[in-house]
């Protein structure tokens, strides 16, 4: 599946109402350990059937980057039945980001 | 698995000797325990690489790692743990699997100093910061502060002081390290407070962080300063600990080496930012990566 890019007007129908845990991947253009991630997020969507990923543009959702605290980019979120289970953030290896999350 | 030469480090030194290994005919293997491209990543434009009038981090350390790839370097995300020596041979421990190669190539790179205070780890990323131009966007209208007195302390403050409320410049001596020209553009900001001979002693804060605690050198005096945020700019360290048996180390844990990139081990070689040097650049660590690489090169001939 491909990463659903995710904004304050799709957040309720994609995330809160999702029926499988969601990883959002909070990110910007400008950020380059951002840049190395979302290829590494992609991969995932590929092969993760049972997940689904979303990407929150910082820049352009700001508000939703204050709802979760972000205060670090990138930073991932795991969403589970409308409620955040897990957190992480900083570039690292697809493996990691993996076993940090359980899938 | 047997290789000619293992990398430690894929940042700009690790991945410039790997091309001059494969280039010499040499089977290479670069050991990563993060992402490639080291600190460089953190860097939105470089402008000061021979060659190349401007491009960003992420692209230039992109291009090399294909560079690397393409022409024939493996690069595996595994931490390396222990490195022993087994006769003629060179054992590369990692948590996963155990690696064999004739020479070393320790590219490990540098890391933003911390503070080493209590929770200062559990604290990155919820007020913490090592990176002013990558976090700093989240702290609009916040009173942060910046610790620190070198060039990137006053750059951070003065980035800083454009969109947040009020910026603390802790310092902790007197005088600044860093350019005159920089220092004077911060004195003539209002909302910048300069807090000097203090060290910042305490991170407060329950999930994030709510203010730190500073003490007056002299005085003895601790004082709470609220703050969202704190941008730590206190210079580099290496992180050669897992080596420390291996190789000679200075004081500050870089490893000891000169201009041709050799160590107090034979066969092992070191390259970048992670060795004694002068100047630590993105020119100078490719250039460390060619030399070391050729000198293994040499050292794998002669055995």
């Amino acid at each position: 599946m491909s990463v659903v890019v995710i904004t304050k007007e799709n957040f309720d129908a994609e995330v809160m109402q999702a029926d499988k845990p969601v990883i959002i991947d909070f990110w910007a253009a400008w950020c380059g350990p951002c840049q190395m991630m979302g290829p590494v997020v992609e991969e995932l969507a590929d092969e993760i059937q049972d997940v689904k990923f979303g990407k929150i543009n910082v820049d352009e959702q700001p508000e939703l980057a204050a709802k979760f605290g972000v205060m670090s980019i990138p930073t991932f979120i795991m969403m589970k039945d409308g409620k955040e289970v897990k957190k992480t953030m900083g570039a690292m290896p697809k493996s990691e980001l993996a076993a940090y999350f359980g899938i | 698995m047997m290789y000619d030469i293992i990398i430690v480090g894929a940042g700009p030194a690790g991945l410039s000797a790997a091309i001059y290994g494969v280039r010499s005919g040499k089977s290479v293997l670069v050991l990563e325990k993060s992402t490639y491209g080291g600190q460089i990543i953190n860097t939105p434009e470089v402008e000061n690489y021979p060659g190349i009038q401007k491009i960003s981090g992420y692209e230039f350390a992109t291009n090399l790692y294909n560079q690397a790839v393409n022409l024939g370097a493996e690069v595996v995300y595994e931490e390396v743990t222990a490195i022993e020596e087994q006769g003629e041979l060179k054992k590369v421990v990692t948590k996963d699997h155990v690696y064999e190669c004739h020479s070393v190539i320790l590219a490990t790179g540098a890391r933003n100093r911390r503070l080493g205070l209590d929770r200062e780890e559990e604290l990155t990323g919820a007020g913490v910061s090592y990176c002013a131009t990558c976090d700093g966007m989240f702290f609009r209208g916040k009173d942060v502060a910046v610790a620190g007195g070198g060039n990137t302390a006053l750059e951070d403050a003065l980035f800083l002081s454009n969109y947040c409320k009020t910026v603390y410049l802790i310092h902790r001596r007197e005088e600044f390290r860093g350019e005159k020209k920089i220092l004077d553009a911060l004195r003539e900001k209002e909302n910048v407070v300069f807090i000097l001979n203090a060290n910042v002693i305490r991170l407060n804060g329950e999930d994030r962080l709510s203010s730190v605690t500073v003490k007056d050198k002299n005085t003895g005096e601790e004082k709470d300063i609220p703050v969202s945020g704190i941008f730590v700019a206190i210079g580099q360290e290496p992180v050669n600990q897992p080596f420390e048996d291996l190789v000679k180390m200075d004081d500050h844990g870089y490893i000891i080496s000169g201009e041709e990139c050799g160590t107090s081990m034979e066969g092992v070689f070191t390259a970048g930012d992670c060795r004694t040097k002068q100047v630590r650049q993105l020119t100078t660590a490719a250039s460390d990566g060619a030399v070391a690489a050729l000198q293994a090169c040499n050292y794998i001939s002669g055995v």
